[in-house]
């Protein structure tokens, strides 16, 4: 079968495994090298092996200690299933990217990070172990003490260390289902990153800018900082039921779009009308946590309006001594380019201490395109702006660098590379992205 | 006393997507099947999940004998008793093999129907209660392809039709749910049309729906309704001739 990522680009033929135990997971890693994917939102081919191996009956919960929110569960688990269970008893995952449809194992596996990663870290925060099944079927417990070298590889090895069986995870107490939002509006790069340092005290932070401003405006932004709201924040007619959230309207986009669709004139009318009602909105007010944290979620199957060749994300980090130079040179590259990225995000990343994660103290800038001719040129240049201002790659989003830019931005990966080959584990544990970027 | 549901062939799919349906609204689930105790890990996700209680049960529906004795040893009385057990078997191995094709028939029709009916008689007695069977569109008229299989659910949609009717005036209502294609173990590896395909969660919610509103019939996706009138509607004459 046809078998690709959320940017449904690049697409690979693959044999895809759905085992329904555990047990049967060691014939098929007999059968010969496999990788293990989740719920498929990385965006490239991190998860598109010839032979894949599917989580999604691996997707029970284990136990729940309902005095410190520590839950033990199987990989396929989601955080929706998690937010499902244990919202209504307060609790909320500490770390969520912008979508609850991943899976804890690759939430794992590419340590992903959310709108709180300046202050509280990334995924690897408030996770405890790890049941990783190696290649000869052998299931090993992997902590910060327990087979550590194992567990450091592990978190952010983008599942090339083996199959990520079970974890344990610590939840957030919260006590209610929503999030007190202040907005900032920022008419520039340099007041965006002004308003970070500004809210660099809030648990969470992100930044919707605006991909196509050009001139003075370049960069425009509003910054969008939120706390969890207490129950006496809630008005009173919500304190009965502080995680009840209004029932969402399910919205679904029903078949893929014309490329044409999304063009650089309905991008920048829809960015400039967006910005201007970000300027008329109250600059606080509750939110519920569906609408803060996941507004893409709201519409199923949202990656089909990128049309049938589907499309890309561009995602980096530049560090504290070069981003704001960096940044700018990217958006300037990007107005000049012709082609218009719709979904464009800016945060403020905090210190990471981890062996192979993503994050590090900077700011990271997420651009989506359509996949053409002229947003891959455009790619091309990109990446030479992050090699030359220290920049690095998330490889959750990467369906394209090169083996070369990501060996000359993350030096890190050569190591994990050395350490795959001498353990034998690149015969095992590959990936069309492995492959690709030589790990 | 909180509302319970029975679910005889809980390995399923369907069955495991109707437990988790009826638990997220509260209901404690007994969960019945052969080898019971290797449910454990699903029991325990139910509970973790819905904060519901779960007990494992045996039974196994080639066994009548064993059904009174079956029905004695649950805690209570379900309030509503769902049965998802069912076995495709293999339609040329059914037509060269009686054994094989009278384990078809007795697995999709005897068993399911005669627990169903004990069942009730049994929330007759009590005054209330539910019994959901699950059948199938292949029930609806025999093809080639799989009519061992297919006769047996459409011995159990009649035997449901029967039940309802002489059950109607009482308190015990019968429902009877056409699942048409479902995305399940039994389904997986055929090729099989995405639009005339529901998921077990789609079909545990029709079920949960069908048993709220009060249905009697329910087919999972509209279209098999209409589906399958087309094909019952056809003469023989031409059916038979039918490749389906």
């Amino acid at each position: 079968m046809q078998l690709s990522g959320w940017g449904r680009f690049p697409r690979h033929e693959v044999r895809l495994s759905a085992p329904r135990e555990m047990s049967e997971i060691p014939a098929l890693l007999a059968q010969g090298p496999l990788i293990a994917r989740g719920m498929g939102r990385a965006y490239g081919d991190s998860a598109v092996s010839r032979h894949t191996l599917s989580t999604r009956h691996l997707n029970r919960m284990i136990d729940f200690d309902a005095e410190t929110g520590v839950l033990v569960a199987e990989s396929g688990v989601t955080l929706a299933g998690i937010i499902d269970a244990f919202l209504p008893r307060g609790w909320f995952p500490m770390v969520t990217p912008g979508t609850r449809f991943v899976s804890l194992g690759g939430a794992i596996a590419a340590d992903v990070h959310g709108k709180n990663h300046h202050g509280e870290g990334s995924f690897g925060t408030c996770l405890d172990w790890i049941d990783l099944m190696g290649a000869d079927g052998i299931v090993q417990r992997c902590s910060r003490t327990e087979n550590p070298e194992m567990f450091h590889w592990t978190l952010g090895g983008m599942g090339l260390t083996g199959v990520i069986l079970r974890a344990r995870i610590r939840l957030r107490r919260v006590e209610s289902g929503w999030i007190r939002q202040t907005i900032i509006p920022a008419r520039s790069l340099t007041e965006a990153i002004e308003a970070f340092d500004q809210t660099a005290s809030a648990t969470y932070s992100v930044a919707w800018i605006d991909g196509v401003a050009r001139g003075e405006a370049m960069g425009r932004s509003l910054v969008m900082s939120g706390e969890h709201a207490a129950r006496a924040e809630l008005p009173s007619s919500r304190r009965a039921a502080p995680y009840a959230i209004p029932p969402k309207r399910a919205r679904r986009v029903p078949f893929t779009l014309p490329g044409f669709v999304l063009n650089p004139l309905t991008v920048r009318l829809f960015n400039t009308l967006y910005f201007n009602n970000g300027l008329r909105q109250p600059t606080t007010g509750l939110v519920d946590w569906a609408s803060y944290f996941y507004p893409l979620d709201a519409v199923a199957d949202w990656n089909r309006i990128y049309g049938p060749k589907g499309f890309l994300q561009f995602q980096v980090v530049l560090p504290m001594e070069s981003h704001a130079e960096g940044l700018r040179r990217v958006l300037e590259a990007v107005s000049r380019s012709g082609t218009a990225s719709f979904l464009a995000v800016l945060k403020r990343f905090g210190a990471q201490d981890s062996r192979l994660s993503f994050p590090m103290e900077g700011f990271t800038l997420a651009l989506d395109f359509p996949i053409n001719s002229r947003s891959l040129a455009l790619m091309s240049l990109l990446d030479r702006i992050t090699v030359d201002h220290g920049g690095r790659f998330y490889l959750a989003k990467d369906s394209r660098i090169t083996a070369d830019t990501l060996r000359r931005t993350d030096p890190r990966w050569a190591e994990f590379a050395r350490m795959r080959r001498e353990s034998g584990l690149n015969r095992h544990f590959l990936s069309a992205q492995s492959e690709r970027l030589d790990l | 006393m909180s509302k319970t549901i029975l679910i005889l062939g809980a390995r399923s799919d369907i069955a495991l997507a109707c437990a988790h349906r009826y638990a997220g609204d509260g209901y404690g689930v007994l969960l019945a099947a052969r080898n019971a105790a290797t449910l454990e890990p699903a029991a325990q996700d139910l509970r973790l999940r819905h904060g519901v209680g779960v007990t494992l049960h045996d039974f196994d529906a080639l066994q009548i004998e064993g059904f009174t004795a079956f029905l004695d040893a649950l805690p209570a009385l379900p309030d509503v008793a769902l049965c998802a057990v069912g076995a495709m078997g293999d339609q040329t191995d059914s037509q060269r093999d009686p054994g094989a094709a009278s384990r078809v028939l007795r697995a999709n029709f005897e068993g399911p129907a005669l627990i169903l009916g004990m069942l009730a008689e049994r929330f007759e007695a009590r005054g209330s209660g539910r019994v959901i069977g699950i059948t199938s569109v292949a029930g609806d008229r025999g093809r080639a392809s799989n009519y061992v299989y297919g006769s047996a659910k459409a011995g159990l949609s009649a035997f449901l039709s029967g039940l309802r009717n002489r059950m109607a005036r009482g308190p015990v209502r019968v429902i009877t749910v056409k699942p048409g294609f479902v995305a399940t173990r039994m389904t997986e590896g055929l090729p099989l049309n995405p639009r005339l395909t529901a998921t077990p969660e789609a079909v545990a919610e029709a079920i949960w729906s069908a048993d709220s509103r009060k249905r009697d019939v329910v087919y999972v996706k509209p279209v098999w309704r209409l589906v399958m009138a087309i094909i019952r509607a056809l003469p023989e004459a031409i059916f038979k001739k039918t490749r389906l």
